[in-house]
């Protein structure tokens, strides 16, 4: 039977105090200094009625229900806000509390009439629970008394209901909303018996600043914020503890079930990531899993002019098998590869990549994360030793001033973000470098200190003079230098980095940050005990990306910002399992744990384990495969998870590849605009249906576990093994387990790992192995994985994709908060009703200079295509940049970029495109287009559901 | 030469027209061809002589009142203001009974000189208790204030200095003083009184709470219905600061302290000091749970010493004079005087500053001249609106804070509300239950839910439904009240309440209140 999490009332104390002895009802009872009465007695299995308490919020002490006597004090204190004193005893039953806890919840009741029976939350619901406790069934006080029963319902909210009747004035989702979410949304109007939650300005949930974590539903200890699908549905019966399937953050969940419907995504409290916390995505936004637009046959056609065809798996994996094998036999054994997705499992991505090596014969195999985070692992590994971020999330909380980098996490990292703000509300200091004006530049209660607003393109000059600054005014810590990093290559870089080419005022004309600005930012971060920088895709993706993750581990180790908790690199990671994509050696040149093909000794170990010979030279990439197709050199692909029409840059030439391919085989779980050029279709598996692990931006390994059966009758790793066996590599796994063990066999930063200890410990921080069989929260503690620190010059080299004449304007792009990635799962829910199209920012004086006003079309040209977009005008972006999201596929924002790409890993310069905006009356001819071709080709699928 | 005039700019005077007398006199004044050196002081506290006018002579100053704005004609024609055979004439004011027979310390100052000018506050030995402490350490301004036995004079009476100690003794960046005027018990008006005659004491004992425990920043948080106390004080800071009295470097003292005015929510919640806090830091005034003490964690989470205008006023007598001196007023463990304001139905009302210790009857009866209407007086409400109902035959209990509390009631901040034979202490009762409805922050259930309930249950026992069965109910609900509530707001309502029903219970049981 489903059961709620324990709740202990109150939070554990932050820091762990000496031991404190006291006795409640006569029990001995030891807990840290700083633990209330309330939590030292649950913890002893001693009940004390409560109504306002919850660990998930500090106490408040308002419902006057946990009170309890303490010998030699007068009164009664509430056990929830009276700490915990050495030789304390406390009673928490007597006649007279029982009479007290009676009349307080029955005078709750005189607003709340019993009426469980006709209740969503009968069975769940603390009121009902408390008033049990103490023995109150119904109230003394007559019901024509003032009460609150005929208040409003707002049901604005598409995933929740607020029923004011309901509400018992705890102030719980106030404190959630302010202290943990940190939006401040939510506030009790009106005071006395006229108190009431209201959201925003008087406003309904929809119209307020509410960004629907849920965090209020969840605290909620009535029906007053609810649910919507337990409203319809009724409450879960069973859980099965799992992992979000969205962003880097890797939240974990208790997906709550009645039979097979999923009815509600309650953050884990135990969950080392997210500790209870959510957002709207995780919480509610899992509709897609059961839309109709999924597809749980696999379809097969010979061209892509033709219908498709429901058929058997056998007959699918066949025909798939065959087709790749012909163009082998036709174009060569490295004419075909795959691609691996970030949003599947370790298991999955580990299994596909096994399979191009062993059963493609070659190494033609990479990942999304080639178009995202490819240079985090190059410069990561380069300066400090290791392809990953350095930190555990929680570090933050110890962070002094906190730099962040080319990244938006209220946006695109919620659950972290709502932690970094609380950190920023205790007094840490912050610095923005982005070419926007983000939520952490000047939020509520979030104020940077410095918004180093540089142009699209100029991270490097940027980093650069904020080194520059550190060393030439003295401010490194030259201790943790010299002890820990490499000295020949510090003095050239200490050389090079203080020429005056990088200093604030040279830079500035580059970057069009005021020197002043950089050096006072410098001087801050050079001064503050603990200096964490965090960094997404604003760093990676540029023609020099590398370059900047290199000039970024600079900077840490100059501040000597390494090695400890509070501090670090911490690359921001889009999706669920960038982390273990690229782990899981799904790269062309990297076998699992990033080691390089071209290793003898490396090869071996998989050769000898696999069975096959591994190719010595480095497989193509994704780019070079796109290159390879358009020249009739590369003909058949499996791609499982990604959707390369929508995602990569330059949609003309991904398009044109595409259709050259012989044989295109996409694994998904919708008809992805990819899926529109292919010949094979086989039905994937939502993170719900299959067990795996998913591994998060700080390296936490978490495990995916099966919550309702595959709709498409097989997991997608089971799919992939079936492939290969067909193909004539024999694979043999009854349980992704098993794949693991293989892994932490192969791979020594996994030696340790196992699906057993993932249940033991909840989740695992790699490196996890002999020296650190639990796992490793903080890197390069003693010293860097590489040994010594690297410092890499990091010369500045302008982006060739500069404002032109013809192009005078810079597009950059982001994301937004309700909506993920290509949207393919998020568009199919009501999150759509937050977001429901991709629109261009763009400042008032370029709108002014064209005369666009908001909500006009606007045309965006660049040198590889043009799109069109409503215009939003807002002081957000600079003048002489323009901004969108990539959301919706008829944005089309990649048909406008370009093929530019980060000089080591060629991770796409998404983040800076010459454009010009005019305005337009309609949308583009390629947005007509593929209008049509989408209807052509959801015609086809029809086609194949109506055999 | 000039002939110096006085006319109270006070709230209570210019309520009864003391701006439009002191119009009239000065409008007299050119028309006579008099040469007339027109004052505004602040009140002397007999609010039931107001206007009252004064005249500096030199056998010192005679007082006339009230002097309505009709009045002034007639006042000149009978020769004011040199000398005048008038029936408003009270002679001098110092012999006045009412004020001849008060022991004022804290308001010694109080309507004597122009309450914004420096120059008459140091005159009158103004600033002094400031400059001795500035000879002291911390520890021994603390050690005078413990020694002296104050104790807050907002109604809690917490000792003082202990309270300083605490806030000492708590390493922080940054300490804050807070001095609460959000003034709001029904019929008191002392701190406003206080804030309007003698602005600068106050600075002055904030200046030395500064001094004494290591906080270079203060507020006032000041009641939203003083609009004329907020002008007052706001000069008065303005003027202090000119002379060096407040900001960086005080008085070249090498200490700081910043003083800043803030204008209440206009919630009688935000009085308690918890509330106060949070309102001051700009949020909902919400109680707030103790410990932390504010002397711990208060304003911003930093130590706070957090006091009532009357407390930090004494401090500046006990530092002019001594802690021997202020301690040798009173009686028990009250010590120092108790200024106790008169109100309600009454034949003179006023703020009398007496050492503790006098009798009840004797402020009611003797200063207070029994009720106004002549009626025979019934009950006292001691202490604002949380505090117990006296029947008359209790009144000769001393005021001091521990015999108030054995006899049920409480001192509080020193009001004293009188009520005749036609007083329905019913209805009284229920209003005891609304207010606390109104006026409740809302956080904790018992007062939030069970205010409500409470004037439902007493209206059922007034209607004669059910009534014992809610006499018991009522019973029950304010024990749940009192020993459940979050703060004082919830837990002293009863106390109205149950004295009403304790000593006029014959009350409730003749019919519904008459609410209007």
């Amino acid at each position: 039977m489903y059961q709620p999490q324990p709740d202990f009332g109150t939070p554990a104390p932050i820091t762990i105090g000496v031991p404190v002895q006291l006795t409640v009802n006569g029990q001995a009872v030891t807990v840290p200094t700083g633990t209330s009465i309330m939590r030292a007695a649950l913890l002893a299995g001693i009940k004390v009625p409560k109504l306002c308490a919850t660990d998930k919020l500090d106490a408040f002490g308002s419902c006057r229900v946990c009170l309890v006597e303490i010998a030699g004090r007068k009164g009664y204190p509430a056990s929830c806000t009276t700490l915990v004193e050495d030789g304390m005893e406390v009673v928490t039953e007597s006649k007279r509390l029982t009479a007290l806890r009676k009349n307080v919840v029955e005078l709750y009741v005189s607003d709340h009439p019993l009426d469980c029976d006709h209740c969503s939350a009968n069975g769940d619901c603390e009121l009902q629970d408390t008033a049990a406790a103490v023995g109150v069934t119904a109230s003394r006080y007559d019901f024509d008394g003032a009460n609150h029963q005929d208040a409003a319902i707002d049901d604005s909210n598409p995933y929740f209901a607020f029923d004011p009747s309901q509400c018992i004035v705890c102030y719980r989702c106030v404190r959630a909303c302010d202290d943990v979410q940190g939006t401040f949304a939510l506030t009790v109007d009106g005071r006395g018996f006229e108190s009431k939650v209201v959201a925003g300005q008087i406003e309904s949930f929809m119209d307020s600043d509410c960004v629907s974590c849920g965090a209020c539903v969840d605290n909620c200890p009535t029906e007053a914020l609810q649910e919507k699908s337990i409203l319809e549905l009724g409450l879960p019966v069973r859980k099965v503890t799992t992992t979000c399937a969205y962003c880097g953050v890797g939240c974990s969940f208790e997906a709550e079930l009645k039979g097979d419907q999923v009815i509600r995504m309650t953050p884990d409290k135990a969950g080392h990531a997210n500790e209870g916390h959510a957002c709207i995505k995780g919480r509610f936004a899992f509709g897609y899993a059961t839309h109709k637009d999924r597809i749980t046959k696999p379809m097969i056609r010979d061209s892509i002019s033709d219908a498709w065809r429901e058929v058997s798996w056998d007959e699918a994996i066949a025909y798939a098998a065959r087709r790749l094998r012909e163009i082998q036999a036709e174009h060569g054994p490295d004419s075909i590869g795959g691609i691996t997705s970030s949003r599947c499992t370790n298991e999955e991505t580990f299994l596909v990549q096994k399979m191009v090596r062993a059963a493609f014969g070659n190494n033609n195999v990479d990942t999304c994360a080639r178009v995202c985070h490819s240079p985090t692992g190059y410069g990561l590994k380069t300066t400090l030793g290791e392809s990953a971020g350095t930190q555990a999330f929680n570090s933050v909380d110890k962070s002094d001033c906190i730099m962040i980098i080319g990244a938006n996490p209220t946006e695109a990292h919620p659950v972290f973000a709502s932690r970094l703000k609380r950190r920023v509300r205790e007094g840490a200091r912050v610095i923005v470098a982005d070419p926007r004006k983000i939520d952490l530049v000047s939020g509520v209660h979030v104020k940077a200190d410095h918004h180093l607003q540089l142009r699209p393109g100029s991270n490097v000059a940027l980093i650069n003079a904020l080194a520059h600054v550190v060393i030439s005014e003295g401010l490194e810590d030259r201790a943790y230098i010299e002890a820990r990093c490499e000295m020949p290559a510090y003095l050239k870089w200490r050389d090079f980095i203080t020429g005056e080419e990088n200093s604030p005022e040279a830079t500035e004309r580059s970057t069009g940050v005021p020197a002043s600005e950089v050096r006072a930012a410098a001087r801050l971060f050079a001064s503050v005990p603990n200096g964490a920088i965090y960094y997404g895709l604003g760093v990676t993706e540029h023609s020099q990306g590398s370059t900047m993750v290199m000039g970024i581990a600079n900077l840490a180790m100059a501040t000597g910002n390494l090695g400890r908790e509070g501090v670090g690199v911490n690359p921001l990671r889009g999706q669920n399992n960038v982390q273990g994509s690229c782990d899981m050696g799904s790269f062309p040149h990297e076998l699992p744990g990033y080691r390089h093909v071209s290793d003898p000794a490396v090869r071996a170990l998989f050769e000898s384990e696999w069975g096959v010979e591994i190719q010595p030279e480095p497989g193509l990439r994704i780019p070079n495969m796109f290159d390879a197709a358009v020249n009739g050199d590369f003909k058949g692909m499996y791609v499982q998870g990604e959707d390369m029409a929508q995602s990569d840059p330059n949609t003309h030439h991904v398009e044109a590849a595409l259709k050259s391919l012989d044989c295109l085989i996409v694994q998904d779980l919708f008809l992805n605009e990819t899926a529109r050029f292919a010949h094979v279709f086989l039905p994937g598996s939502s993170f719900l249906e299959k067990n795996g692990t998913f591994t998060n931006a700080e390296r936490r390994i978490s495990p995916v576990r099966k919550a309702i059966d595959s709709l498409c009758g097989m997991e997608d790793w089971e799919v992939t093994m079936a492939l290969s066996n067909a193909l004539g590599y024999k694979m043999d796994y009854s349980h992704p387990s098993e794949i693991m063990d293989e892994i932490a066999r192969l791979t020594p930063t996994f030696h340790g790992v196992s699906y057993d200890k993932l249940d033991e410990l909840g989740s695992i921080q790699w490196p996890c192995n002999e020296g650190a069989p639990e796992g490793t929260p903080t890197m390069h503690v003693d010293e860097f994985v590489r040994g010594q620190g690297y410092f890499a010059i990091t010369g500045f080299v302008p982006t060739e994709e500069r404002s032109t004449r013809r192009f005078p304007l810079l597009l950059t792009t982001g994301r937004i908060l309700s909506q993920y990635n290509v949207g393919a799962q998020t568009r199919r829910t009501p999150n759509s009703q937050f977001y429901s199209e991709d629109v261009l920012e763009i400042h008032p004086f370029d709108a002014e200079e064209r005369g666009i006003v908001e909500g006009d079309w606007v045309g965006i040209n660049s040198r590889a295509g043009d799109t069109v977009l409503h215009a939003v005008v807002t002081p957000n972006v600079q003048p002489g940049v323009v901004y969108t999201t990539f959301h919706f596929p008829l944005t089309g924002a990649n048909v406008v970029t370009t093929d530019n790409s980060d000089w080591a890993t060629n991770c796409p310069e998404y983040k800076v495109t010459a454009v010009q905006v005019t305005r337009v009356t309609q949308p583009s001819a390629w947005q007509a287009e593929q209008k049509e071709f989408n209807r052509k080709q959801l015609g086809f699928l029809e086609k194949a559901r109506m055999q | 030469m000039a002939i110096r005039v006085y006319v109270p700019m006070d709230t209570t005077a210019c309520a009864l027209g003391a701006d439009e007398v002191a119009a009239l006199i000065r409008q007299q004044a050119i028309t006579r061809g008099l040469d007339v050196d027109l004052v505004r002081n602040g009140s002397r506290g007999m609010f039931w002589l107001e206007p009252m006018v004064e005249v500096e002579t030199e056998a010192g100053r005679h007082a006339y009142g009230p002097v309505m704005p009709a009045d002034v004609g007639a006042l000149f024609e009978a020769g004011f203001p040199t000398a005048a055979q008038s029936p408003l004439a009270l002679g001098k004011t110092e012999q006045i009974p009412y004020f001849e027979r008060q022991q004022r310390l804290t308001f010694a100052r109080a309507g004597v000189g122009d309450s914004l000018s420096i120059d008459d506050y140091v005159n009158q030995a103004g600033f002094e208790g400031l400059q001795r402490a500035l000879t002291l350490t911390p520890q021994q301004i603390v050690d005078e204030v413990k020694e002296s036995g104050l104790r807050g004079r907002g109604g809690a009476a917490f000792p003082t200095g202990i309270k300083w100690q605490t806030v000492l003794d708590t390493p922080a960046t940054q300490k804050y003083i807070v001095c609460n005027a959000d003034e709001g018990d029904s019929g008191t008006f002392a701190d406003r009184l206080l804030m309007e005659a003698d602005p600068y004491q106050l600075i002055e004992g904030m200046l030395i709470a500064g001094l004494a425990v290591g906080a270079t920043e203060g507020y006032v948080y000041l009641r939203s219905e003083y609009p004329l106390v907020a002008k007052i004080f706001s000069e008065a800071m303005r003027r202090a600061r000119a002379a060096g009295y407040l900001g960086e470097n005080l008085l070249d003292s090498g200490q700081d302290f910043t003083l800043a005015l803030r204008i209440g929510a206009g919630a009688y919640i935000c009085g308690e000091e918890t509330s106060m806090l949070d309102s001051l830091e700009g949020k909902r005034g919400l109680i707030r749970y103790k410990p932390p003490l504010p002397a711990i964690e208060g304003l911003m989470g930093k130590p706070t010493v957090v006091n009532n205008v009357l407390t930090l006023g004494a401090v500046s007598t006990v530092l002019e004079k001594g802690a021997a001196f202020y301690r040798d007023f009173g009686t028990g463990r009250s010590r120092g005087t108790i200024s106790v304001q008169l109100a309600g139905n009454i034949s003179r009302g006023g703020m009398v500053e007496l050492a503790f210790g006098e009798s009840l009857r004797t402020l009611i009866e003797d200063f207070g001249g029994g009720t106004a209407t002549g009626r025979p007086a019934r009950a006292a409400q001691v202490g604002g609106p949380l505090g117990a109902y006296l029947p008359a035959h209790l009144w000769d209990v001393p005021l001091d804070y521990e015999a108030l509390i054995e006899a049920g009631g409480m001192l509080g901040h020193g009001g004293i509300v009188v009520f005749d034979d036609e007083v329905d202490m019913a209805a009284q009762a229920r209003f005891a239950m609304e207010f606390c409805a109104v006026e409740s922050c809302g956080k904790c259930t018992p007062c939030r839910v069970g205010s409500v309930r409470g004037v439902e249950v007493i209206d059922r026992i007034l209607a004669d439904d059910n009534r014992e069965f809610n006499f018991a109910l009522l019973e029950e609900l304010c024990d749940t009240m009192e020993y459940g509530s979050l703060c004082a707001m919830g837990g002293l309502t009863p106390f109205p309440v149950r004295s009403a029903v304790k000593h006029f219970k014959s009350d409730f049981l003749c019919g519904p209140v008459n609410t209007h």
